[in-house]
């Protein structure tokens, strides 16, 4: 990865990579925090049992899966999705729908959560060779009238869905304290895993292809990346996490309805919270799912009207728009690193992380190994054209 | 049966006629802006409202009622792309002013819920529950009026649109912005504009559909946004014409398929839609190709 490259190094990699804080004592830092933030979380649900808290923490990483699987797909390749609530729906009506007529009961609903997934991801194969046939607008209009054909199958397929009744989850003979903790512990396994995902992902060459695409599919394409496999590829395994954590949070509800099920807000909340973290970073997603699930259900109970804190959901979402369009991580990145750069008397050095998935997320993300060489062009060669002429002309410069 | 598939096929013209206006508002902030307004449906809801609270608390007549409110959408619509959708600029401006108006959208419902409740209403005029008996069938008045309404509408949108100077700058705009600005058109003048003239419609829009329709509350714009999206996408986004053609033959579809399977009726909406895409991703009258991602 990058913090491996000497940072002195005047090659244009080592160019490349000088947005990233990859001195030794930053590493150990970074890695510190994350040890605290993981032992943090282990432990939250012993120090907090009060029922309504794990409710909120639990819902909190239920949201943390779905935004990082979203942004996975929709952040790393541009094809913006407002029908991930298919997924979510499936997964869970999935679950209920197979526990019904397997008669499956008690603890055995678990193993129903890898075929909740495999059904998402099912349904995102050809999900995804109609939506991804086009670009922009068109998509995410297709990604919202496919979102609107299934609540529709699910309100009126009564025989299969049980209509507007909706499905129970079976029980599970758990104490309220001990139900929660484990329902916590499935979730934050199912969320670090998504984190991990996305992470390996992003490194990847194949993370690399779905940059490329967002910077400029046609040419990525000319390059050699076969566009619609490397996008449908991550739409299903965008689709089959959102699943998965759809049934999880359908045995903790133990209910699902059409309109809960389905959603639209939730295609809206997990999108927004994408975009306020940072669009196509690994920790951005997981920063807005943990900033705005919790608010947002406060606001539930603190304004006992949902309407209020709808409005105020859809004011937080126009304040990011317009005045944090690039999400928090990479702002605060480019900040930050700015200041770095200030400190080492290196003003020569633009503050703001320009290569597209900025801060130093983007940086990280490993994409100057030599393997990778053919597609890191490409990357390059889009980004440039698109979003920072400046900044590669910049690299072999300096 | 013949005369089912005929009173199907009056109703889905009529009921066309009011779609249309609502989607060429639609489909011209498209043109010009570059943007979907998500916020449209919601906007038909509010502009249904407005007729609802002046025909309840001044008593004033739904038709005359519009002379208020729409100037008053229109204004509205001004102050939303000012505000919220001019600022957007950059390389991520499609997704964000797509999520800008939903987001303008989920206010506007949020504001309704608080101001009128959940609970569906339904505008009221003598003529609301009146038909005339024409050709055998009975035919509402309000569904009469409301065509007659949105074709006086969409002809005087052609008309400005062709016959004025305005009009060709709008033209203008939607044929290359940049161009545009070049010959001296203000484009930021004309976007602002024309998403007002676009959110102007949905009051007339607005009023026939809670005047005909079985009711409406603050959810009800779901429903009419993706009606609404599916119509102009399967025209060809940006097409006027298109998306007239498109009004008339989808809801005279529907109210075909009504006489069978009421339930599943909206669902030749979106059928059609992913069916015409499979053939011809750029819709049915669309000229251009996606520009690029």
């Amino acid at each position: 990865m990058s913090g491996l490259a000497p940072p002195s190094a005047g090659s244009a990699a080592g160019a490349r990579h000088r947005k990233s804080v990859g001195w030794p004592a930053g590493r150990a830092a970074q890695a510190g925090l994350i040890v605290l933030a993981l032992v943090a979380v282990v432990i939250f649900p012993l120090a907090f049992t009060n029922q309504q808290v794990s409710t909120i923490a639990f819902l909190t990483l239920i949201f943390v899966c779905a935004a990082v699987a979203w942004n996975l797909f929709s952040g790393y390749s541009g094809y913006i999705s407002l029908g991930h609530a298919v997924f979510f729906g499936s997964g869970a009506y999935a679950a209920g729908i197979a526990a019904r007529d397997w008669h499956i009961t008690g603890t055995a609903e678990f193993a129903l959560l890898p075929f909740a997934a495999a059904v998402a991801g099912l349904i995102a194969i050809p999900f995804g060779l109609i939506a991804l046939r086009v670009r922009r607008h068109t998509f995410v209009v297709i990604t919202i009238a496919i979102f609107f054909i299934f609540q529709l199958m699910a309100f009126n397929l009564t025989s299969f869905t049980n209509g507007t009744i909706g499905l129970d989850a079976p029980f599970l003979l758990w104490d309220p304290v001990s139900f929660d903790q484990r329902f916590y512990y499935m979730a934050l396994t199912l969320a670090l895993g998504t984190v991990a995902i996305s992470w390996l992902i992003k490194g990847s060459r194949f993370g690399l292809q779905l940059r490329a695409i967002r910077d400029d599919e046609d040419r990525a394409a000319s390059l050699g990346v076969r566009a619609m496999p490397v996008k449908l590829t991550a739409f299903v395994i965008s689709g089959a996490i959102t699943g998965l954590a759809g049934a999880l949070w359908f045995f903790f509800i133990n209910q699902v309805l059409p309109q809960s099920g389905f959603d639209p807000l939730f295609d809206l909340t997990v999108a927004l919270m994408a975009f306020l973290g940072g669009l196509g970073t690994v920790t951005g997603p997981m920063l807005g799912a943990l900033i705005i699930e919790p608010a947002q259900q406060y606001l539930t109970t603190q304004f006992s009207n949902s309407y209020l804190s709808q409005i105020l959901l859809g004011a937080l979402f126009l304040a990011v728009v317009l005045f944090l369009p690039r999400g928090l991580i990479p702002t605060v990145a480019a900040k930050g690193s700015g200041w770095l750069e200030q400190r080492r008397g290196r003003q020569d050095v633009p503050a703001t992380a320009e290569d597209g998935d900025g801060g130093a997320d983007g940086a990280d993300a490993g994409i100057g190994s030599p393997a990778e060489a053919g597609t890191s062009a490409a990357a390059d060669a889009g980004s440039g054209d698109t979003s920072a002429p400046a900044a590669t002309s910049k690299g072999p410069a300096s | 049966m013949g005369t089912e598939l005929t009173r199907a096929v009056i109703n889905g013209i009529l009921g066309g006629g009011i779609y249309a206006l609502m989607a060429v508002g639609l489909t011209l902030i498209f043109g010009v802006l570059d943007i979907i307004n998500i916020a449209q449906g919601v906007m038909v809801i509010l502009g249904a409202y407005l007729s609802y609270a002046l025909s309840v608390h001044l008593h004033l007549d739904l038709f005359l009622g519009l002379l208020i409110t729409v100037p008053a959408m229109f204004v509205i619509g001004v102050i939303i792309q000012v505000a919220f959708i001019r600022p957007l600029h950059g390389s991520e401006r499609t997704s964000m002013s797509l999520l800008a108006s939903y987001a303008v959208a989920i206010i506007i419902e949020g504001a309704l819920y608080l101001f009128f409740g959940p609970n569906y209403v339904t505008l009221n005029a003598p003529y609301v529950n009146k038909s005339i008996s024409m050709l055998g069938f009975h035919l509402p008045y309000i569904d009469l009026y409301g065509f007659a309404l949105a074709v006086v509408l969409v002809a005087a949108i052609y008309v400005m649109l062709y016959r004025t100077t305005f009009g060709r700058s709008i033209r203008a705009t939607m044929q290359d912005r940049t161009a545009a600005m070049l010959v001296g058109v203000d484009v930021n003048r004309v976007a602002a504009l024309t998403y007002g003239i676009g959110v102007a419609v949905t009051a007339a829009g607005g009023m026939i559909f809670g005047a005909s329709g079985g009711g409406f509350n603050p959810n009800s714009g779901y429903d009419l946004i993706s009606r609404l999206l599916a119509l102009i996408i399967l025209a060809g986004l940006g097409s006027i014409g298109g998306a007239l053609v498109a009004s008339m033959f989808m809801l005279t579809l529907e109210s075909i398929v009504d006489i069978w399977q009421p339930n599943w009726s909206i669902a030749v909406f979106y059928a059609a839609l992913v069916l015409v895409l499979l053939i011809k991703p750029t819709g049915l009258f669309g000229r251009q190709a996606a520009r690029a991602q």
